[in-house]
């Protein structure tokens, strides 16, 4: 009877690790998106800077409330503005600047594929 | 006294450029003969520099206060190695140190240079002058090391402890023998370009001076890695910071002109390419000392800033970018005999397919870094540009790179076959086996990592085939490709393998997971010349029993009054075991950072093997000749 | 033709490039979150300075009133320097100071409030600065002047004698 009392324990904390695990695993990632304004060269994850460790308890707290990680990002943004997230997003402020390397590289491409053809004619 | 001397000695210096321009441009006009006192007095004005050199790190090692650039940047208590090594750790006086490799990589170049006409000889001359001058001027001007603080202070106000260390110490010699080095490649390019001197028998004599460049800027790049990793305390070494970019795309540059004059070299092509990449090494080298010096940029490294000084290296540097194009448009004549009329499996295209990538890459970093700056002149909106977009952009552009970059150097000249290559197919294979064997296990992004360790692999393989069966011959290459894939293979290793606990404990208290156990044992103190250390020592217990002791500590410094933590750091051959320790305020624990990574001692030996195929081809010139 | 016309379209983005360059020069490096933009206030539960009770936000701020947010702590020294300007504010009749005491022990914050006098009306302690966070705020001090439920100035760092009378403009 104890021992099945100890063995049901035994696997609740195991699950509950790998639960909090996976729930560690996203907070460290998200907290690694986010920059720390008062240690402007440092993520939120490494930064101990009293912003950082709010920001933190902040994340933990909205995971737990059941956001994903695109909701908490937005909150982040409505916040602090675009630049708190390393993760540089996708919309009209950056269309260049994700498109620009893409088409140089089409460019030169383009170029090297008319040189051969160039000379297959 | 000290700077009294260095100021003069700056200024003398700067009068002698004017005073070899003088003589070249008569000497230019008049005989035919090159006048070798030329050479004397390019020498005396790298003499006087180093005079000037040499008076700031007296100035630094005597603690005279009464020179500004000691005041702000030393403390009596500094141990002499880190006084000697604040010298260049500052603004003022790392540009002394561009002057020193100016003046410096111009005299050896004249030295060297005695086969090439003599036109060319002093035009190159003039060319560097111009960009000597303009460095005079701007450390006269805005940035003099020897300015005076009165009445004279007891004390610095000493240098950041983070930057005394003895990696970031010669950091700065190394890199800017490489950085400033490219400049004499963009002077003699320059010269070359105005005089018709484009040829394979000046690809020949320049290629010494970009393998010299290229491989002071490779190991600049490794020893800022290697103290980053070792010093800043977040397990890391490449967070495309910057400071960071600003000499990585150098480096591209660099290391595609070496490709193009390996080529220029052995057949008359790519010329074009040669003088423009030439002149945008040095060019990003400029713009990047702009980005780091003018406060426009956001970074952890950044000198400190004053948008004065940026205006003047903004405007110099625009000055030379307009100089360039004037001569590149006026006085280049496209001279490619072959271009037209290679087969499309040749070397020619593996190094054209070579120059495209690389220089799509050196676009992503060029305009990850300075877009952040246009946009927020344009609308205002402030965005960081950081690691998700580099490596968005970069790794799966590195799988087609990699195995052009493998089967590129084993396709000849002009035409290629395929007969022969079937061992290529069979590589191909034990690569993509032993990837999908390695990647299997994870559950990360299976299909991109397993393509791109199969291309690392199969770069790694044949190089290394290549080596023994090839033994010597184009061994230069072979090494430094073979670094490139196990650069590559440890980075991506190192990525997918390396485990991180962070948790609080309190002295004695045991941390426990399935891996292993961490029991905080206790704390010691330590006092040494300019700060006390509060030492932990935790001892690791992995699965196996085996015990390891780590100790990371605290340190409190004086002057300035700054709290670093000090990552302990365990390294084998096959691991890193990285360890940090820091206060949480107001608590009784303590909030500790275990890394486990792999292969981490790798990255760094790849990189110097890849300085090294550099320098076997280096010293294989002069054994030639 | 075609050779004349590349080197100028390049010259062309040279001098854009400079311009730009130029222009940066002048801003600064170092990120501020944006302090016009007219923002609805946060909706937060916090914990009354010295009591055990909770309140609500929107217990304490009403339509038609001023009010005026202040991020302090005991610890903060900034905050003692801005802090005559706080007592002058509170002596007009249509604005009212809510203080919020920032990652703070009682007795220091108590003290502090004995030492320098206390123009807050109500006072929120916020222990691991999540309402910080809510506000938008990253430091202390920051103030927050607020009109019919709306953010309407945000100053960053502490009120100084330029940011005191625009808030006083702005009051009238």
């Amino acid at each position: 009877m104890i021992l099945i009392k100890y063995t049901l324990i035994f696997f609740l904390i195991i699950n509950l690790n790998l639960v909090n695990a996976k729930d560690k695993n996203l907070q460290n990632k998200i907290t690694k998106n986010l920059r720390c304004l008062v240690c402007q060269g440092q993520s939120v994850f490494d930064s101990d800077s009293e912003f950082a460790n709010s920001l933190k308890i902040i994340v933990k707290q909205k995971l737990d409330d059941g956001k994903n990680e695109k909701e908490i990002y937005d909150y982040m943004k409505k916040k602090y503005g675009e630049w708190i997230l390393y993760d540089t997003e996708f919309n009209k402020n950056t269309y260049f600047l994700w498109l620009l390397p893409i088409l140089m590289f089409l460019i030169g491409g383009a170029i090297i594929l008319k040189l051969f053809i160039i000379k297959k004619n | 006294m000290a700077s009294v001397i260095g100021y003069y000695s700056l200024v003398f210096g700067f009068c002698f450029s004017l005073l070899i321009i003088l003589f070249s441009i008569s000497n230019f006009r008049n005989t035919n003969i090159f006048d070798s006192k030329i050479i004397s007095l390019t020498f005396i004005q790298f003499f006087f520099v180093i005079i000037s050199f040499l008076g700031l790190i007296l100035s630094f090692v005597n603690s005279d206060f009464s020179n500004q650039t000691v005041f702000n940047h030393s403390h009596t208590t500094k141990p002499l190695f880190y006084k000697i090594s604040g010298t260049w750790g500052n603004h003022e006086g790392s540009l002394l140190l561009w002057l020193l490799v100016l003046t410096l990589f111009i005299f050896i170049f004249l030295l060297k240079s005695k086969k090439q006409t003599k036109q060319y000889r002093i035009l190159t001359l003039l060319f560097q002058q111009v960009i000597i001058i303009g460095f005079f001027i701007f450390v006269i001007k805005t940035s003099n090391p020897f300015n005076y603080v009165f009445p004279t202070p007891n004390e610095g106000l000493g240098l950041n402890p983070i930057l005394q260390d003895p990696a970031l110490a010669i950091h700065p010699p190394i890199l800017y023998l490489g950085y400033v080095g490219s400049s004499i490649i963009f002077s003699s390019t320059l010269a070359a370009t105005t005089l018709n001197y484009i040829s394979k028998e000046w690809a020949k004599h320049i290629k010494q001076w970009i393998l010299v460049s290229w491989i002071f800027l490779t190991l600049g790049i490794l020893l800022g890695s290697i103290w980053a990793y070792y010093e800043l305390g977040w397990g890391g070494f490449w967070f495309w910071d910057p400071v960071e970019n600003v000499s990585l795309m150098p480096w591209l540059a660099l290391t595609t002109l070496l490709h193009c004059i390996l080529v220029l070299e052995k057949r008359l092509a790519l010329t074009s390419w040669v003088v423009i990449l030439s002149i945008s090494t040095f060019t990003l080298s400029m713009c990047g000392t702009f980005l780091v010096r003018s406060g426009i940029l956001n970074s952890v490294h950044t000198f400190a800033n004053d948008p004065d000084r940026g205006l003047f290296i903004l405007i110099f540097l625009f000055c030379l970018i307009f100089l360039s194009l004037f001569i590149f448009v006026f006085f280049h004549k496209d001279k490619t005999e072959f271009s037209k009329s290679f087969f499309w499996l040749s070397k020619e295209t593996s190094i054209l397919i070579n120059n495209w990538f690389m220089m799509y890459f050196l676009v992503v970093v060029l305009v990850g870094t300075i877009y952040p700056i246009f946009l927020e002149v344009i609308t205002s909106n402030k965005i960081s540009v950081g690691p998700p977009f580099y490596n968005k952009l970069i790794i799966p552009f590195l799988i087609p790179f990699l195995f052009a970059m493998t089967i590129g150097p084993k396709l000849k000249w002009i035409k290629s076959d395929f007969q022969n290559k079937f061992y290529l197919l069979i590589f191909l294979v034990i690569s993509l086996l032993l990837s999908v064997f390695i990647i299997k296990s994870l559950n990360i992004n299976f299909l991109l990592n397993s393509i791109l360790v199969t291309s690392a692999f199969f770069l790694f393989f044949i190089t290394l085939r290549d080596f023994f069966i090839k033994k010597f011959e184009n061994l230069s290459q072979n090494i430094s490709h073979f670094g490139f894939s196990l650069l590559i293979l440890s980075i991506l290793f190192n990525n997918i393998f390396s485990t991180e606990i962070i948790t609080n404990l309190k002295i004695g208290e045991t941390f426990i997971t399935e891996k292993f156990k961490i029991n905080f044992e206790k704390i010691d103190q330590r006092e040494e010349q300019n700060f006390k250390a509060v030492i932990g020592k935790f001892s690791i217990e992995n699965s196996s029993g085996s015990i390891e002791i780590l100790k990371p500590e605290l340190r409190i410094y004086n002057q300035p009054n700054i709290v670093t933590s000090e990552a302990d750091i365990k390294t084998n051959f096959l691991t890193d075991k990285f360890m940090t320790m820091n206060l949480v305020q107001n608590q009784d624990y303590f909030n500790i950072r275990y890394q486990v990574k792999p292969f981490m001692i790798w990255i760094w030996l790849s990189v110097l093997m890849i300085s090294l195929g550099g320098l076997i081809s280096l010293i294989k010139k002069k054994y030639e000749n | 033709m075609k050779i004349k016309t590349f080197p100028i379209l390049i010259t062309i983005i040279f001098l854009i490039i400079f311009f730009v360059f130029y222009k940066g020069l002048q801003n600064s490096n170092i990120y501020v979150p944006k302090t016009e933009i007219e923002k609805d206030i946060p909706l937060f539960s916090a914990q009354i300075f010295g009591t055990d009770n909770q309140i609500e936000s929107e217990d304490i701020f009403d339509n038609g009133k001023f009010y005026l947010v202040n991020i302090w702590a005991s610890w903060c020294v900034p905050c003692r320097t801005e802090h005559p300007f706080l007592l002058d504010l509170n002596n007009q009749k249509n604005l009212e100071i809510i203080g919020l005491n920032y990652k703070d022990k009682k007795e220091n914050a108590d003290k502090f409030l004995n030492e320098l006098k206390n123009p807050y009306t109500i006072i929120i302690s916020d222990k691991d600065g999540t309402t910080a966070i809510e506000w938008g705020a990253y430091g202390v001090p920051e103030s927050f002047l607020i009109y019919d439920k709306k953010v309407i100035k945000k100053i960053i760092g502490p009120i100084d004698k330029d940011s005191f009378l625009k808030i006083k403009e702005r009051l009238r």
